[in-house]
């Protein structure tokens, strides 16, 4: 645990410059979004959270894969120029621990051992995450209920507090400790107060959600469970949920020409589009908005679940909650779904 | 660390019109570089992005063996953008592919068994993929019948071969069309799943039905299948479904927690009985 007085702080993102690009929630009209730090540009810490998760410092809405050229004087039609994966070290400043364990779920797609994502990968290995402790949980968190916490340390390689005048922070990883050295930070013994803290911080959230027994019901039974009509009824398709989910990580591949210069790139898509499905036959196995909201439940709260023997695709931040034009929440949904008396066990 | 989302470079050698409606060319590639030859190792029923570049990428079953050295073959139906632009290409035009991708039948099952292949329209890809491989290694498997029909005898592929194989006799073949005026047919007339119940062998432990058409015809062909007494365990499918990535990463092809991608795109009919019917 070391003590950090906020005019050192502020020094040491400087210091940090010259070995790491900084992300970090900053203002963008209304909201706070992470963006790389300007020269000078503090990360914005005294917000409840950003209104779009951080997974874009990893997994940028669009990326380019690769180029290419479609010139007839080409000679080397049989080449392309990889992008992408020359990543430089950087530290995402103020990242919550929702955010941060939700690296942890989405790595286990990107980071597979059949096919190892080398753009995922490569991002994710330069990249260290400075959290940010809630002390303020807002009313659509539930981190607690699904393996988090407001002080939760996963994915984690910092965690940092604010504590009247100064901050408090705890490193977690080698990671953490090389970012601490490079920044300046003095090192020094201080008494533990994350504990006292952290109780009083997850004491502050009220909706708790049990999510094991949706893993004792078959997932064909939870599939034909009469309430997904309900729960799609209002459903605009809009796609904010996805959108805004650190754990969503859907992506679409399309080609992009300007003159003779391709490239080929990667963009986040959404179950909840019915082109997500559609084949070039015209066939769609999911043709209703019923059928995609259930995907997306059933993916997050069932299949990943059983595909991993591992918790739900969810860590509780809560913003498909917040923004949902419609109030679809999440939280309901998993309820029902723990109601559900299931046929098959 | 491969990356997984690079083609290899081919080069068009051959491109043949299958069907009278010329919707149907099959695409023979040789690879530029023949250390990516070896590289794409594959078994029969698998299958891999044609990748055109400035188009995007479409999943195609290949349709050549694995036993056919030199080129791989790919048969494809104009549908879309790429699919379009392909049949507008030239021999020696150079283009991607990737893969090997997805499971193949499961050959080491397989062997050993009596096959009965059924098969409808433009699927028939990835089942001349698995006749030539089993005609190859003949003595391997037990009797093999196969099943293939389309709407009129110039819609059905590899007409040649067809001809070939039946009269060479290793196999039982029961050709079939919808309807046809032509008076000097010889063969079936009538829909795959009538003629399934017709000329499949009956079921034992040791019969294995491979089948792959469209989903109508899949849908009839089922309760044919039942009733000749094939278990679920002994019907093999091939599934489609949108694929991008064709790895099991992007997301779109599910059914329940299997990607038809990565986890297929064969499966037993046991195996689809325990995912949600989607």
């Amino acid at each position: 645990m070391i003590k950090i007085q906020k005019q050192a702080w502020a020094e040491g993102l400087v210091k940090l410059r010259s070995d790491y690009e900084l992300f970090g929630p900053v203002a963008d009209k209304d909201a706070h979004e992470f963006k790389l730090l300007e020269q000078d540009q503090l990360p914005v810490l005294d917000i409840p959270n950003t209104r779009l998760s951080a997974k874009k410092t990893v997994f940028p809405q669009s990326q380019v894969m690769f180029s290419f050229s479609l010139a007839a004087s080409n000679e080397d039609q049989s080449s392309v120029k990889v992008e992408g994966l020359d990543v430089k070290p950087r530290a995402v400043v103020g990242i919550r621990p929702c955010d941060a364990a939700s690296f942890l779920l989405v790595k286990r797609n990107f980071d597979n051992p059949e096919y190892p994502d080398p753009y995922w990968i490569s991002a994710y290995g330069q990249t260290t995450l400075i959290g940010f402790a809630c002390d303020q949980p807002q009313q659509t968190c539930f981190c607690t209920s699904v393996g988090s916490s407001p002080y939760g340390e996963d994915g984690l390689d910092l965690l940092v507090a604010e504590d009247e005048d100064h901050y408090l922070a705890k490193s977690l990883t080698e990671k953490g400790d090389r970012l601490i050295e490079a920044a300046g930070w003095e090192t020094g013994a201080e008494d533990a107060i994350f504990d006292e803290r952290k109780d009083a911080a997850e004491a502050k959230i009220s909706k708790k959600v049990a999510t094991d027994r949706i893993k004792s019901c078959s997932a064909q039974d939870l599939f034909g469970a009469s309430f997904w009509e309900e729960v799609a009824f209002p459903c605009l398709n809009c796609g904010t949920c996805t959108f805004v989910c650190p754990t969503c990580w859907c992506f679409d591949i399309q080609d992009e020409v300007k003159g003779t210069a391709g490239k080929r790139m990667r963009n986040w898509d959404s179950c909840m589009f019915p082109l997500f499905t559609l084949e070039g036959s015209g066939h769609n196995p999911r043709p209703s908005k019923e059928q995609r909201v259930r995907q997306r439940f059933m993916h997050k709260l069932k299949y990943y679940p059983d595909k991993y023997e591992s918790d739900v695709q969810c860590v509780g931040c809560g913003r498909c909650i917040q923004l949902c034009p419609v109030n679809i929440d999440i939280r309901n949904v998993c309820d029902r779904m723990t109601q559900h008396l299931c046929i098959t066990i | 660390m491969e990356n997984p989302y690079l083609p290899y470079f081919v080069r068009i050698e051959e491109i043949i019109t299958e069907t009278e409606d010329n919707n149907l060319k099959t695409f023979k590639f040789v690879f530029l570089d023949p250390e990516d030859e070896e590289k794409f190792a594959y078994s029969a029923g698998q299958f891999a992005e044609l990748s055109i570049m400035g188009k995007g990428e479409i999943p195609i079953g290949i349709a050549s063996s694995p036993t056919e050295k030199g080129f791989i073959k790919f048969t494809v139906n104009k549908t879309g953008l790429v699919t379009s632009h392909l049949h507008n290409m030239q021999v020696g035009d150079v283009m991607g592919i990737r893969g090997p991708l997805g499971n193949s039948y499961p050959w080491d099952v397989l062997e050993g068994k009596n096959i009965v292949i059924i098969g409808g329209g433009f699927a028939f890809t990835t089942l001349r993929s698995s006749i030539v491989y089993m005609l190859e290694n003949r003595d391997k498997f037990g009797e093999i019948n196969v099943i293939y029909g389309a709407r009129s005898p110039g819609l059905l592929l590899y007409q040649d071969e067809l001809k070939k194989w039946e009269a060479e006799g290793d196999i039982k073949m029961h050709i079939t069309v919808d309807g046809t005026d032509d008076p000097d047919w010889k063969y079936n007339i009538g829909f795959v799943p009538a003629v399934a119940e017709e000329k499949a062998p009956p079921a034992d432990e040791n019969t294995y039905a491979i089948v792959c058409g469209p989903p109508i015809m899949i849908r009839f062909t089922q309760p044919v299948l039942d009733k000749l007494g094939y278990r679920h365990d002994n019907i093999i499918n091939s599934l489609e479904k949108r694929m991008k990535c064709g790895i099991g990463i992007c997301g779109r092809c599910n059914i329940g927690e299997k990607y038809v991608c990565k986890d297929g795109p064969v499966f037993s009919l046991e195996d689809l009985n325990q995912l949600p019917f989607e």
